[in-house]
């Protein structure tokens, strides 16, 4: 198929429908109303329904709902929107339900702002819902990046039966970029033998729930849950690296801010500096092992992210102490330049190249 | 030539299919060549990668930016400066009119449509043929006449903008061209420029119908696609 030009927004939307998620439940904010807008006008035409909820808790609640039944569905949102939804992607986990979050994140706290930030990553990656829960969280690049992680990550979903997130920032939401559709590569899905479809007086009743009165039952179903996400951890973990066996400095970044190191890394080259880049493409399972493959003499990590340092906390603990972490950021829906990274690389090498 | 276009330039067409991009690069131009120029940024639908962004370089070559009365470039306030009715009244301004997407974009036009007198503008509608929604003929005729309904002006050139930013080739363009041309066959209303990357034009057939405009990229950033 050829490229065409699609707003991230929009992206998801096509994306989500061609993985074949039927049913969209969320409720409307910038900076990612296109992808409500988008769903409303196409999941009808294949035969699924959109709903605007009246408030993201019932969105988020109407998702459990569907995704007890087995349907494939999504919510989308942006940060304090997702705030809201936070209670029941816990209960989504708690009752080991498959589905996918996307949120399109905007400066916070509270209402912020409608510009872009990076400022959810504790949200997503230590779960912002009560309970020891873990989900995948995705943190594309561009959009053709995007579109491929929101199609294989209602696979993930299916195959886990837990929440994937897929978490952008307000520009890869707004961004036209070129993108294709290719059909993934097909995991092998269980049947969802779980599901609350009727019992046809067959079988007995499914029940999808996440309270547990007993407390042995409820430490036993959450032993279950942690061999889960270690095996999460085990197989969906993914980065992208750059020159970090022969790096002086090494950037990590994630998302769009990555896009911005990678311009600035190439302008250092030019000039004579080696500068590595670590890319998370997943925050959680975090790549902390590719940490080790940094070069023993480099003389810093520096963590670059459109909020105030979130990710540097697992930057410090991937490399244990032997290198020190520096960290530049912008926030309130303000973007770095890749000139202003260029100059916090050179403050590491202090002068001499 | 930009020359002999009319004094009043409005620019619509689908969201995304480049309307500010165009809207900047044609007002930079006509200051270029001494003119007086006002472009005002009419978006009040989308909040991200508006020409009103730009206002520091359209400024530097002497054209009057135009946005919201309010200096918040991230509110959600549909409100459009008073100031747009001076350079629509003072016709020794040139004026591009940058217009939101769609037809919910376009409904900005209707207060302003006591100064829409036939022969006294022209509006442009920009074309991109890689946008998944305008692709086919009828499409593109579909958007057409929803956004000449509800900014009762008539549309009077055709812009064929079809790109795929930085990794744009003729072929893009080409594609674009034919999709113009079966439009313009059904409609009437002509092909008026090719906007297309500098970089792009030498690959060109030299032959082709409407004006050339080369554009440079205002709105992408240097990291961007």
């Amino acid at each position: 198929m050829t490229k065409v030009l699609m707003k991230g927004n929009e992206a998801i939307g096509a994306a989500a429908i061609q993985a074949g998620c039927k049913y969209f439940f969320g409720y409307p904010i910038t900076p990612q109303s296109e992808l409500p807008e988008y769903m409303s006008r196409e999941l009808p035409k294949v035969g699924g329904v959109f709903l605007q909820a009246e408030s993201e808790v019932a969105a988020i609640n109407m998702v459990y709902g569907a995704a007890g039944a087995g349907a494939r569905v999504m919510t989308s949102s942006s940060s304090p929107g997702m705030a809201l939804k936070q209670e029941g992607i816990s209960y989504i986990a708690g009752a080991e339900l498959p589905c996918l979050l996307v949120n399109i994140m905007r400066g916070g706290p509270g209402l912020g702002s409608i510009q872009p930030s990076q400022t959810d990553y504790f949200q997503a990656t230590r779960g912002g819902g009560n309970g020891d829960y873990r989900m995948v969280v995705f943190a594309p690049a561009n959009v053709q990046e995007l579109v491929d992680l929101i199609i294989e990550g209602f696979d993930l979903a299916d195959q886990y039966r837990n929440p994937v997130m897929v978490l952008g920032d307000g520009m890869i939401g707004q961004m036209m970029e070129p993108v294709e559709f290719k059909t993934p590569t097909k995991r092998d899905l269980p049947e969802k033998d779980w599901a609350t479809v009727g019992t046809g007086d067959k079988r007995k009743p499914n029940i999808i729930n996440s309270l547990y009165i007993a407390a042995e039952d409820l430490e036993a179903h959450n032993i279950r849950l942690q061999a889960k996400y270690k095996k999460m951890q085990e197989t969906e973990c993914r980065v992208e690296s750059y020159n970090i066996e022969d790096a002086d400095v090494v950037i990590a970044a994630y998302g769009t801010t990555s896009r911005i190191a990678k311009t600035a890394i190439a302008k250092l080259e030019k000039e004579g500096y080696k500068v590595g880049l670590i890319r998370p493409i997943t925050l959680w399972p975090y790549p902390f092992d590719e940490f080790k493959k940094i070069n023993p003499n480099c003389k810093g990590i520096l963590t670059v992210e459109m909020n105030n340092g979130q990710m540097i906390d697992d930057v410090k603990i991937a490399v244990e102490g032997k290198f020190p972490v520096s960290f530049y950021g912008r926030s309130g829906g303000m973007v770095p330049t890749p000139d202003a990274i260029i100059e916090h690389v050179k403050k590491i090498y202090g002068g001499d190249k | 030539m930009l020359n002999n276009d009319k004094r009043i330039r409005v620019i619509i067409g689908h969201y995304g299919s480049g309307k500010s991009e165009f809207s900047v690069n044609y007002a930079v131009k006509l200051a270029q060549m001494g003119k007086k120029v006002a472009l005002a940024d009419l978006d009040i639908v989308n909040m991200y990668f508006r020409s009103r962004e730009k206002a520091l370089e359209m400024e530097g070559v002497g054209i009057k930016v135009i946005g919201s009365q309010i200096n918040a470039p991230a509110i959600e306030v549909p409100s459009i400066s008073a100031e747009v009715y001076t350079p629509l009244q003072d016709e020794s301004y040139n004026l591009i009119l940058d217009v939101g997407g769609d037809q919910v974009g376009a409904r900005a036009l209707g207060r302003y449509v006591e100064y829409f007198e036939e022969g006294k503008y022209d509006m442009f509608f920009v074309l991109n043929a890689n946008r998944p929604e305008t692709q086919t003929v009828d499409k593109v005729l579909e958007y057409m006449t929803k956004i000449q309904d509800v900014s009762r002006a008539k549309i009077t050139g055709i812009i064929n903008n079809t790109h795929l930013l930085k990794s744009t080739t003729y072929e893009d363009v080409l594609r674009g061209q034919q999709l113009a041309l079966e439009v313009q066959e059904r409609t009437g209303i002509k092909l008026k420029y090719i906007s297309v990357l500098e970089e792009v034009i030498p690959s060109l057939p030299n032959n082709l119908e409407g004006e050339i405009f080369p554009i440079k990229l205002f709105m992408r950033d240097e990291w961007m696609l």
